[in-house]
């Protein structure tokens, strides 16, 4: 397919579409309403569900009830949103359901603003929601990667039955630009449905899809199991990008929108003799640990940029354990860190580290 | 289901609905919900409903629901049992989606779910378990416990100064126009028992027809955290919940009304 010009929450929206989207519950906030907006029209007129719920609370519930089904269901939000919907998260990590949420993050804490931020990087990496579990995070920086992810985010939360959620900033969901989407994928058969989805218990015993195990042991057991889910994720599932890392002696680290401002920072200083990389998680969980533990070995000194306070820093640090010294650079409220503004930050730290 | 021999000049006039599984209920001896989970297992086997029911319990006592019935369940989260149902019915219109709620579920917590999803006039049904009080939990103050009624949390009897006054649920929801049948009934004898089938049926009828909204409030008792006998809770439920919550459809759809005459 040609490429198109797409705002990208409008692409979100419809290569869920495109990757057999079966079903849509939301609630208007922004900077996301868009993803809603398009689905509503769209989902109507292929035939499929789409339902504006009276609460994000209510919207991550009606993910769950449509996932125990079987059936290919996502919900979208923004920042607070996404915090009412922790609760119902847990609920469905524990009961094993695939799912598909969308996170366009916007400012926070609290009421924040619907400026771009990547605030909620702790909140989808390390605290969604009670008790031990992590969600596959996908973090696009362009809208033909939001496309991409989404694709993948269906795929990805099938096969380990489990949460996938798109973090993406407001930048790239309001920002327009050209991108190829997938065709459009045959919806599930509901014989295609899993075995362990709840279908009527015809011709077999009743399915019960529940996150309560009362005996300490039984939870442990269903722990276990979630826990060696999870390192499988890990083993397979570690996406990355890496920009001029072969020879480089100072390595940028960032993700989503921020990320690609700083390919534009690595070009930059290039043409000064700078010798910077920059490696872009793409999967936030689970996290590059051990090729940045490699890295570590290889470049002098690493910035971490990120429109925060420095969260995805802490990993960051956890992959190097100390292998090299670690500087940070970060805005938060919706401001975005521009390559005039990373730049000295570089130049700061070659200096610290002698490189060049 | 284990099948028996009857001898010739024998009739069986009693057994296990196929909706319910041999297992034994961890209720407490005099609970209700034992009676109100065999009225919907012999409601959906009448109906010929089991294979393509889809249950939700809720938190609460009933939250091993799914050990009993036997049809797929599913486990809500507390309160959000009709959001899950929307989701269920809303992907699976040949399904029977039902909850199952207690008060606390449905008229604190869950409040907004329930009230949204009887107002979009979703074809699911709801039975809510009104035992005025928080069972699991210990004897807690539901959004339904009497004025002046005793529990641990109002330990001189709620006090509608402080507590505010007890919820409607059946009249509220009545009100709303996405309902096709509301009613509240009671299990304190065998006539309310069987006007509760009665209900039950009716409301899973409604719902094959997507009429839309139905719900069954069953008044229930909690002898245990009442701290009374089991005789004495039904009395005092008898006495003092039933003047309280007016036995009755609080709504009753025109198109459900032919539904009824039709028959």
């Amino acid at each position: 397919m040609a490429k198109e010009l797409w705002e990208g929450n409008a692409a979100i929206a419809e290569a869920a579409i495109r990757a057999g989207l079966e079903a849509f519950y939301g609630y208007p906030i922004t900077p996301q309403t868009e993803v809603l907006e398009h689905l509503s029209h769209r989902m109507i007129e292929l035939g499929r569900v789409f339902l504006q719920a009276e609460s994000e609370v209510a919207s991550i519930n009606m993910v769950y009830g449509a996932a125990c089904t079987g059936v290919r269901v996502m919900t979208s939000s923004s920042s607070p949103g996404i915090s009412l919907m922790q609760e119902g998260l847990s609920y469905i990590a524990c009961s094993e359901v695939p799912a598909v949420v969308c996170n366009i993050m916007r400012g926070g804490p609290g009421l924040g603003n619907v400026q771009p931020a990547q605030g909620d990087y702790f909140q989808a990496v390390k605290s969604a929601g009670h008790g031990d579990y992590h969600m596959i995070v996908l973090a696009p920086s362009n809208v033909q990667e939001a496309i991409d992810l989404m694709v993948l985010a269906f795929d990805l939360a099938d096969k380990y039955r489990t949460i996938a959620m798109l973090v993406a900033d407001g930048a790239i969901g309001q920002m327009m630009e050209p991108a190829e989407m997938p065709p459009l994928r045959p919806l599930r058969k509901p014989e295609e449905r899993g075995e362990w989805a709840l279908t009527g218990a015809r011709g077999r015993e009743p399915n019960t899809i529940t996150s309560l195990y009362l005996g300490a042991e039984n939870l442990e057991v269903v722990n276990l199991r979630l826990q060696e889910k999870l390192r499988q994720i890990e083993a397979n599932e570690v996406r990355w990008k890496e920009y001029d890392t072969e020879d480089a002696e100072l390595l940028l680290v960032a993700f989503g929108t921020v990320g690609r401002i700083c390919q534009t920072a690595v070009r930059e200083a290039r043409a000064k003799g700078v010798k910077v990389g920059l490696l872009r998680p793409v999967t936030l969980w689970p996290f590059p640990s051990a090729r940045l533990a490699e890295l570590a070995g290889q470049v002098q000194g690493m910035l971490v940029v990120e429109m925060n306070a420095g969260q995805m820093l802490q990993d960051v640090r956890l992959a190097v354990e100390g292998r090299c010294p670690i500087e940070f650079y970060g805005r938060m409220g919706g401001v975005i860190p521009l390559p005039d503004d990373i730049l000295p930050e570089l130049h700061k730290l070659e200096a610290a580290v002698g490189a060049g | 289901m284990a099948t028996i021999d009857i001898p010739a000049d024998m009739e069986l006039v009693y057994q296990r609905p196929e909706s319910l599984t041999p297992a034994h209920t961890h209720y407490c001896p005099g609970c209700t919900h034992g009676i109100i989970h065999r009225l919907i297992a012999e409601v959906l086997d009448e109906l010929g409903l089991r294979e393509r029911t889809i249950g939700i319990a809720p938190v609460g006592c009933s939250v091993l629901a799914y050990y009993y019935f036997n049809f797929d369940m599913a486990e809500a989260a507390h309160g959000r049992a009709p959001a899950m149902a929307t989701g269920m019915k809303r992907t699976n219109p040949d399904k029977v989606v039902f909850t199952y709620q207690g008060d606390g579920d449905l008229a604190a917590i869950g409040t907004a779910e329930i009230v949204h999803s009887a107002n979009r006039g979703e074809l699911f049904t709801t039975i809510f378990v009104n035992n005025a009080i928080y069972g699991m939990t210990g004897g807690q103050m539901a959004p339904t416990t009497l004025p002046g009624q005793v529990s641990t949390s109002c330990p001189s009897g709620r006090d509608v100064e402080l507590a505010g006054f007890p919820m409607h649920m059946a009249e509220l929801l009545g009100g709303l126009p996405g309902t096709a049948y509301v009613t509240r009934q009671a299990v304190f004898d065998v006539r309310g028992i069987r006007r509760t089938k009665k209900a039950l049926t009716t409301a899973f009828r409604a719902q094959l027809a997507g009429l839309g909204f139905t719900m069954v409030e069953v008044l229930s008792t909690c002898n245990t955290n009442w701290h009374m006998s089991v005789l004495g809770a039904l009395e005092w439920a008898k006495d003092k919940m039933v003047g309280y919550y007016p036995l009755g459809d609080t709504k009753v759809s025109d198109a459900v009304r032919a539904m009824l005459e039709e028959k």
